[in-house]
């Protein structure tokens, strides 16, 4: 199955929840945000959310910018 | 100056100065300024993790989060609507409901676009959010972000990373002159007389970053800018004396040898 992460395609073997996801990715659920399918998660739910074949997920952090163009997308 | 704080949406803060964290040569550099501004509210951008590249540093390692509020911006987005998502991922990446919201209308300039901003401004407010929005040195705008709930504005001084200064200070007073909710000039500011200037305009603070990442020496203009808009404020509050064309003598006009 394929999803779409942060805009790029990225296949999957079967539907994982979240925190599968990012256990995956090795990065550390408490530094990002994450919005499924446009819906903002709330933090307590990475373990209950799936991601599915066709899913949109993006996964953000902070980084450096103190205004518009200072850092770019 | 410890009587006069500056306090948005009934937050206290000790300094006038906001500072960013973008374009530092390097992450400890970046923390020495922070240090040397004296500053302690600190904006940070929300970007997408590299998912391929996971080696980087997180930038909240070099920000003490007890000591410094973040303030997360929407640096990057063109509309309302991406704007928005922005400020409900910061949310959720973090530390509070805050958020300096931009949202851009032209990559030239970096100009807000009004229109999206005022319509991302009522979304948030309703959502729940402290909305510092990120607008022009304009007072209708001004006062119609007010009007849609904002807790503070944050007129331009010129462009981002211009360093042009105070470009329009009749704006900025008549901004400060209407305005029932904090002013902050946000944009422009290339070096500590700048600040200066904008803080003896009465606006209640001011945020940079390129006038600090970008200088030869960022921690000694950390400092230089702490120092600025320290002075600038005392000059507001001190009164300046009114501009005038003629000289008006400061020793006493009788009584010189030879009269």
């Amino acid at each position: 199955m394929t999803i779409r992460l942060n805009g790029e395609p990225y296949e999957l073997d079967a539907p994982v929840t979240v925190s599968a996801l990012l256990a995956r990715l090795e990065i550390d659920p408490r530094r990002v945000a994450i919005e499924h399918n446009l819906v903002v998660l709330k933090r307590g739910t990475f373990d209950a959310v799936l991601v599915e074949d066709g899913d949109r997920v993006e996964i953000v952090n902070f980084v450096g910018g103190g205004g518009p163009g200072s850092t770019t997308p | 100056m410890s009587t006069d704080q500056l306090v948005i949406a009934g937050r206290t803060f000790g300094s006038r100065l906001i500072v960013g964290t973008g374009k530092y040569a390097s992450n400890e550099i970046m923390a020495r300024a922070h240090e040397a501004s004296g500053a302690d509210m600190i904006t940070v951008a929300v970007r997408r993790v590299n998912i391929s590249d996971r080696s980087r540093e997180s930038l909240l390692d070099f920000i003490d989060t007890s000591r410094y509020f973040i303030l997360p911006n929407t640096a990057g987005c063109y509309t309302a609507e991406e704007a928005i998502r922005t400020a409900r991922l910061a949310r959720e990446a973090g530390l509070s409901s805050w958020v300096k919201l931009e949202v851009i209308g032209d990559e030239r300039t970096l100009f807000p676009d009004n229109e999206e901003l005022l319509v991302a401004t009522k979304a948030l407010v309703q959502d729940g959010f402290v909305v510092l929005p990120y607008t022009n040195d304009d007072p209708i705008s001004c006062r119609k972000l007010e009007e849609a709930g904002a807790a503070a504005v944050m007129p331009l001084g010129a462009p981002i990373g211009s360093g042009l200064g105070i470009q329009n200070r009749h704006n900025i007073e008549i901004i400060v002159e209407g305005a029932h909710v904090p002013v902050i000039v946000d944009a422009g500011v290339g070096t500590a007389s700048d600040a200066a200037i904008a803080m003896e305009l009465g606006v209640d603070g001011v945020l940079m970053n390129t006038g600090i990442a970008g200088a030869t020496d960022p921690v000694a203009m950390a400092t230089a800018m702490r120092l600025a808009t320290q002075a600038g404020r005392l000059a507001h509050l001190a009164g300046r004396i009114p501009r005038r064309r003629y000289a008006a003598a400061s020793s006493p006009v009788g009584g010189t040898v030879g009269a």
